[in-house]
């Protein structure tokens, strides 16, 4: 079974969706448990996965390799790193939590939604096991019809608008990364050995002009996904719209296919291209890291605003990985580097648990009161005192208080930062005053005070379902926070290696990255 | 010439064809009303003998002249006739319920589609102008009789007219091209003319020649500004007729692109890339831009057709057997997802009502949840969203184009792409996200139902398993 694990944990859910849908509206009920028992029986497959891998070696491991398109050379290349590793672990643990918080919230085309769900989960896991690049970009952009009908189908009023922006935006960003592996293909076929597989890609030697390039192509498409600022608009429209499930697939994985990306591709394929830039993609994370931290201080809608939180805390991300390659140059030892590298990798997935969980608790009040804006509420505490003590903890890890895992990942990278640039590090730090500003003043607002009208008088705390949904989220935020070293451990050769990557140059340097200190 | 009844064997595909239109012929005059659906199985049987014939015969890189060098018989026009059987077989498929719900139902529409599949097989196979020019004039004149088969219909009758037209004045100027490269080589056989123009021919003139040629030929795929009677023609003939003149006839063009192009000018490859590469980038932007307009589903796939002729163009710069092999690809996957598009047209029109108003699919989810999933497959892959066959075919345009040297070609054709992907989204939006506003009626025969099941699931298997396909192209064409 090893031999196949990943297929299976591609393949199971994506059958398993279709027959869910198949069941039928007729058959919901059956359709519903026969997703939770996919879901979970993915999340099972997961065990062997931790435990067979050896976190000691950089290589990539579970790997499977058969021809898919021998004419142009399109390998079925499957294999997980450092990297792939916690996030396939995640995509299959916010799962089979979306599949329960949607229990019996989905009122309509039941079988559907859970079908779709499943579905979109099975090319997500293919996204960050794909070794082949276009494999990568076949399950990349499969992942789009399935979140377009989500958004679309159960989503809010506003819902047509707020899916097709999604679908366009991301569907343009990443055409220009498909002009980019074709070019980069017909560079390998050029040599003599014709591959599109993602490890070739990444020993090409490519001139300056071509890394420029490859390297906007790459951004175009990773920037609209994690997203940056300025492409970031259409994540608060998709997020307000969505139904909560969408949002929580979209905060806690999609985002992070973006970064997932820019590892994956923009910094070992272009390294030349990313340290010369690098001062670009410092700027634009700042900006997302304040500006947009401002931004979601000024949002009425409680998803609006956590939307606007994710932006944010993806810029953390950004930072620490283009930091990174700054600090990677002419240094003795490669150990910032490492660290920024770490910390955007720990904030990865601990956003991924913090959003998801804000999203469902948005959407524990929404099923309520059917209202997200701030000021429908107040006083829920007095109504709701267990959700409250579990909201607060979110929120505190949202604004990243040691002892959660928001403050891990934050924390490595701005100690990376300060060691490339005090500056920088003073700007990216500003997010722990605004984070918790724009949190904790919505907690303060929702849950404080008196009890602010009648739709809050009469809510009911939460059941079993939404307690086994907030509190595992709440667990995972409490592991990593405690205790982030088994995570950090199971990464670390790939961080190695990929900061080894780094350092090649692929073209005789003559410019020093624009952030690197004097030596 | 013929001395023996052997010399005729690799003629056998039309030899084939002939006969059972003969037969339709007869047959027609005997059968009434009632019992006219034995035509429809005689037309098929005769695709599937005719079928079989060019499959018999296929070896790659074999060519073998007939009729005193006329045409040829080679693995590339095998190819292309075998897949133009196929594309009118599934046609076929779809019109007779069309025919059957408009009262169109004639034994004349079996006959012109079957004249017309002859015409394209002489037009693929030719070597020589004039039977070049036989063929496509075959094709045309059935296409104009299709396209006016119901002529009680004043707007029939008008996209008939325009189409005849049109088409008129294309053949006319590229008879013209033909007749000045006569003059020039003294020949009209397309190998003798390549090596006559090869040497010291006067550029000037080629050059007028060239694009006269080019006219022709665009006409002939509706690349713009040759894309005139495309919206008409579609929204004006019986869908019977549209689904067939949309499909079968842009694979027999890439045959014509082949002849002309490298085959009779391959020492002019680089004005016709240019001039090609600039059709390509008009096609692109004009068919995207108007297909958001429209609100008749047949004029989106008008103008959708006519944007997918802008990517074909991409896969013919150069002129190299690789692009010809992606182009005919391009075009096979082209002509199976607008065949099954109009086949779900066709599956819910019923008498008065055509649904042919992207209105009319509202809530086609909740109504009738597995064929929305297939009109969803259909417009995902014209969008060209992997995994479906679309992109693929979209992924080996693209590669030609970079290969070609047109690197911001390829660039614009695929923000081309995300364009077209909105209205083709607009089609799933109004299926998927909005309330059905009336009782839609799914009454379609068993056989559509299942064509149009497996069209639309083709578009997934050929997704996951276009390799196979892919290589074939690749043999035929190399």
């Amino acid at each position: 079974m090893s031999q196949s694990l990943l297929t299976l944990l591609i393949f199971i859910p994506i059958i398993g969706g279709v027959l869910t849908v198949a069941c039928g509206e007729q058959r919901h009920g059956l359709a519903k448990w026969l997703a939770l028992a996919t879901s979970i029986l993915t999340l099972a497959l997961c065990i062997p996965l931790w435990t067979g891998f050896d976190a000691s070696i950089a290589t990539m491991q579970f790997v499977e390799d058969y021809a898919w398109i021998e004419a142009f050379h399109i390998r079925y290349t499957l294999g997980v790193d450092g990297f792939a590793l916690p996030l396939v672990i995640l995509t299959a643990m916010i799962t089979v939590l979306v599949l329960i918080s949607a229990w019996e919230v989905i009122d309509k085309l039941v079988a559907q939604y859970f079908g779709v769900m499943l579905i979109l989960e099975g090319f997500m896991i293919g996204v960050f096991c794909a070794m082949d690049a276009m494999l990568f970009y076949v399950f990349f952009e499969a992942m789009l019809i399935p979140m377009f009908l989500i958004i679309g189908i159960w989503g809010g009023p506003n819902r047509v608008y707020a899916t097709i922006k999604f679908f366009l935006y991301t569907f343009l960003g990443s055409v220009f990364m498909l002009v980019g592996l074709i070019y980069l293909y017909l560079q390998t076929v050029a040599t003599g050995d014709p591959s599109f597989a993602i490890s070739s890609f990444q020993s090409m030697p490519l001139t300056m002009s071509a890394q420029v390039w490859l390297f906007f192509a790459f951004l175009m498409a990773f920037a609209v996904k994690i997203p940056m600022f300025p492409v970031h608009t259409w994540l608060p429209d998709a997020h307000v719209e969505a139904p909560t499930g969408g949002s929580m697939v979209l905060a806690a994985i999609m985002l992070k296919i973006g970064g997932y990306g820019f590892i994956r591709f923009s910094l070992p394929v272009t390294p030349d291209a990313s340290a010369d830039l690098a001062w670009l993609m410092v700027a634009l994370s700042l900006i997302a890291v304040i500006y947009i931290g401002l931004v979601a201080l000024a949002q009425q809608d409680m998803k609006k605003l956590i939307a606007y939180s994710s932006i944010s805390h993806m810029g953390f991300v950004t930072l620490g990985l283009f930091i990174a390659i700054a600090l990677a140059f002419g240094r003795t030892t490669l150990d910032a580097a490492h660290l920024a590298i770490q910390g955007a990798m720990v904030q990865m997935i601990s956003h991924g648990f913090i959003s998801a969980a804000m999203f469902a608790g948005v959407g524990v009040l929404y099923d309520r009161v059917h209202s997200r804006e701030i000021s429908a509420y107040g006083g829920v505490t007095n109504t709701m005192p267990w959700f409250a003590a579990l909201m607060v903890f979110f929120a505190m890890a949202n604004s990243g208080l040691p002892g959660t895992s928001g403050f891990v990942g934050e924390f490595m990278v701005i100690l990376a930062t300060y060691q490339a640039n005090g500056w920088v590090a003073a700007g990216a730090a500003l997010t722990l005053i605004l984070g918790a500003a724009y949190t904790l003043w919505m907690v303060k607002r929702v849950f404080f005070g008196e009890v602010a009208n009648q739709n809050v008088e009469q809510l009911k705390d939460i059941n079993f379902r939404e307690t086994v949904v907030l509190g595992s989220l709440a667990g995972m935020v409490l592991l990593i926070g405690l205790w982030p070293k088994p995570l950090i451990d199971v990464m670390q050769p790939s961080v190695e290696q990929l900061a080894h990557q780094m350092t090649i140059n692929k073209v005789p340097r003559t410019i020093k990255p624009a952030l690197a200190p004097s030596p | 010439m013929i001395e023996s009844f052997a010399d005729l064997a690799p003629i056998l595909p039309e030899l084939i064809l002939l006969a059972f239109i003969i037969l339709v012929m007869l047959t027609d005059l005997y059968v009434d009303e009632r019992r006219r659906g034995i035509l429809h199985g005689i037309s098929i049987v005769g695709l599937v003998l005719t079928g079989v014939a060019c499959i018999r015969g296929f070896e790659a890189g074999q060519s073998t002249e007939i009729l005193g060098g006329l045409m040829v018989r080679d693995s590339i026009g095998d190819l292309l006739k075998v897949f133009i059987l196929m594309i009118t077989a599934i046609v076929l498929t779809y019109a007779k319920h069309s025919l059957r719900t408009h009262k169109l139902f004639v034994g004349e529409f079996y006959l012109l589609v079957l004249f017309a599949v002859l015409g394209m097989f002489l037009l693929v196979s030719s070597t020589n102008f004039i039977m070049l020019y036989l063929g496509l004039e075959l094709l045309a004149l059935s296409g104009y009789a299709l396209v006016a088969l119901d002529r009680d219909s004043p707007i029939a009758s008008e996209a008939a007219m325009k189409y005849f037209v049109v088409g008129a004045i294309a053949s006319g100027l590229l008879l013209y091209g033909m007749s000045i490269l006569y003059g020039i080589s003294g020949s009209l056989q397309i190998d003798e003319i390549a090596t006559a123009v090869a040497y010291g021919q006067s550029k000037a003139v080629l050059a007028f020649a060239l694009t006269f040629v080019i006219v022709g030929l665009a006409f002939k795929f509706g690349a713009v500004p040759f894309h005139m009677w495309i919206p008409d023609v579609y929204h004006g003939a019986p869908t019977a007729s549209t689904v067939f003149i949309a499909t079968a006839p842009k694979i027999a063009a890439i045959g014509m692109a082949y002849r002309l192009l490298p085959g009779a000018l391959p020492s002019l490859s680089a004005d016709w890339t240019e001039i090609l590469a600039l059709l390509a980038l008009l096609s692109l932007l004009l068919g995207n831009f108007a297909a958001i307009a429209q609100t008749n589903l047949k004029r989106m796939l008008a103008y959708s057709t006519i944007s997918h002729v802008g990517f074909l163009f991409l896969a013919l710069l150069g002129g190299t057997a690789d692009g010809y092999a992606a182009a005919t690809f391009y075009a096979l996957t082209y002509a199976l997802m607008t065949a099954g598009a109009f086949g779900v047209i066709i599956a819910l029109s019923r008498q008065g009502f055509a649904a042919d108003q992207i209105d009319d699919y509202k809530g086609l989810n909740q109504r009738h949840p597995w064929l929305a999933f297939i009109m969803l497959l259909l417009m995902a892959s014209l969008a060209g969203i992997p995994p479906l066959v679309g992109f693929f075919s979209k992924l080996l345009v693209l590669q030609n184009a970079v290969l070609a040297g047109y690197l911001w070609l390829a660039v614009v054709a695929a923000v081309c792409a995300v364009i077209g992907a909105f209205y083709y989204l607009r089609v799933i939006k109004v299926m998927y996200f909005d309330a059905p506003t009336r009782e839609i009626e799914y009454s379609a025969p068993g056989d559509l139902k299942f064509v149009l099941g497996l069209n639309g699931l083709a578009q997934i298997a050929l997704g996951l398993g276009w390799g196979p396909l892919v290589a074939l192209c690749l043999l035929a064409w190399r």
